[in-house]
């Protein structure tokens, strides 16, 4: 059982911190719906407030690595370009590799069926798109910090943060479902 | 409204927090925070379109990955980043302890950040591909 370099970094990037991206935020997001009048005690809120700054911040930051990691270590390996103008180094290639074809060229390539689409729709939203996610987590949490219980009777604050929360959750899933289905075409090794 | 008169209003609303002894906080660093985050995901949209407008901001975009093999997307993104940390910053600075119309800066910021989803959009940003 081994991992190589590239793929531990793409571990890390999509399935560790996807994972915790996720607990986060389904623990974030009952959290905030669950702040509403009458649906807690005091000493209810104060517990659940110290989870929801957990959750929140948590989210925020996995976000921030998650598309750091993303963008400055897995994506130049993604993008080399190595199979040369017409992606001849890709020529009867089943998988990309690290010396002539990398998943950029062997997706354009369509040598192994009709993979262009991947990169030119699927990898060129992910890449923009994902980043998208710390911003509104980022607001979210500190949101959520500032106002504490008094989220509780502002209904339209509320609202605001959780569209926010929910903004940022689909940004990541646009991110992470085609991170794992290019992947899974042109895994990066 | 008042500062006590908004205090009073919420434990009205929500009579369990009345215990907690919150101190009152204005809206203005929400509307801050609210609409820095739409400002960062608008100009991530703006440059994302430029660079398939223009080969001298594709470049200029390019020069940000360091030789780290990045391309355009490390201008994108960095500078999307540091235009929303600024924005942050002043609009908090700017809107520190004023109450404002936080209906009036979500729409602002909605257009804004969906303007900006827009643009990461491929079948959207392709439209501006220089010839």
């Amino acid at each position: 059982m081994e991992l190589s370099d590239r793929e531990l970094w793409t571990v890390i990037h999509g399935l560790l911190a996807g994972t915790l991206f996720l607990l986060a935020f389904a623990g974030g997001l009952a959290g905030l719906w669950s702040l509403r009048p009458g649906f807690l005690t005091p000493v209810a809120i104060k517990e659940r407030l110290r989870r929801l700054y957990i959750g929140v911040w948590v989210m925020a930051v996995v976000s921030w690595v998650t598309v750091i990691t993303g963008t400055w270590i897995v994506y130049p390996w993604y993008r080399a370009a190595l199979a040369g103008e017409t992606y001849e180094g890709c020529a009867g290639a089943v998988l990309p590799n690290a010396e002539s074809c990398s998943p950029r060229d062997f997706l354009l390539s369509n040598v192994s069926g009709e993979t262009e689409g991947w990169h030119e729709f699927g990898m060129e939203w992910k890449e923009h798109v994902a980043w998208m996610a710390p911003f509104l987590a980022t607001a979210v949490a500190f949101i959520v910090t500032y106002y504490g219980a008094r989220l509780i009777p502002r209904t339209w604050m509320r609202t605001i943060v959780i569209l926010m929360y929910v903004g940022a959750f689909a940004a990541a899933v646009v991110g992470g479902a085609f991170g794992a289905f290019i992947n899974k075409v042109a895994p990066i090794v | 409204m008042s500062n006590q008169n908004r205090t009073q209003q919420d434990v009205e609303r929500a009579p369990e927090i009345a215990g907690l002894d919150l101190a009152h906080r204005t809206d203005g660093q929400a509307a801050g925070a609210i609409l820095a985050a739409s400002i960062g995901m608008f100009v991530l949209g703006v440059l994302t379109v430029w660079n398939e407008a223009s080969e001298s901001m594709h470049d200029w975009l390019e020069s940000w990955e360091w030789g780290q093999g990045v391309g355009p997307l490390a201008g994108k993104t960095t500078v999307s980043v540091i235009v929303w940390a600024i924005a942050w910053i002043v609009l908090a600075v700017a809107l520190r302890d004023r109450e404002v119309d936080l209906r009036k800066w979500f729409w602002v910021s909605l257009v804004l950040g969906a303007l900006g989803f827009l643009g990461t959009f491929p079948l959207f940003f392709r439209a501006f591909a220089a010839e």
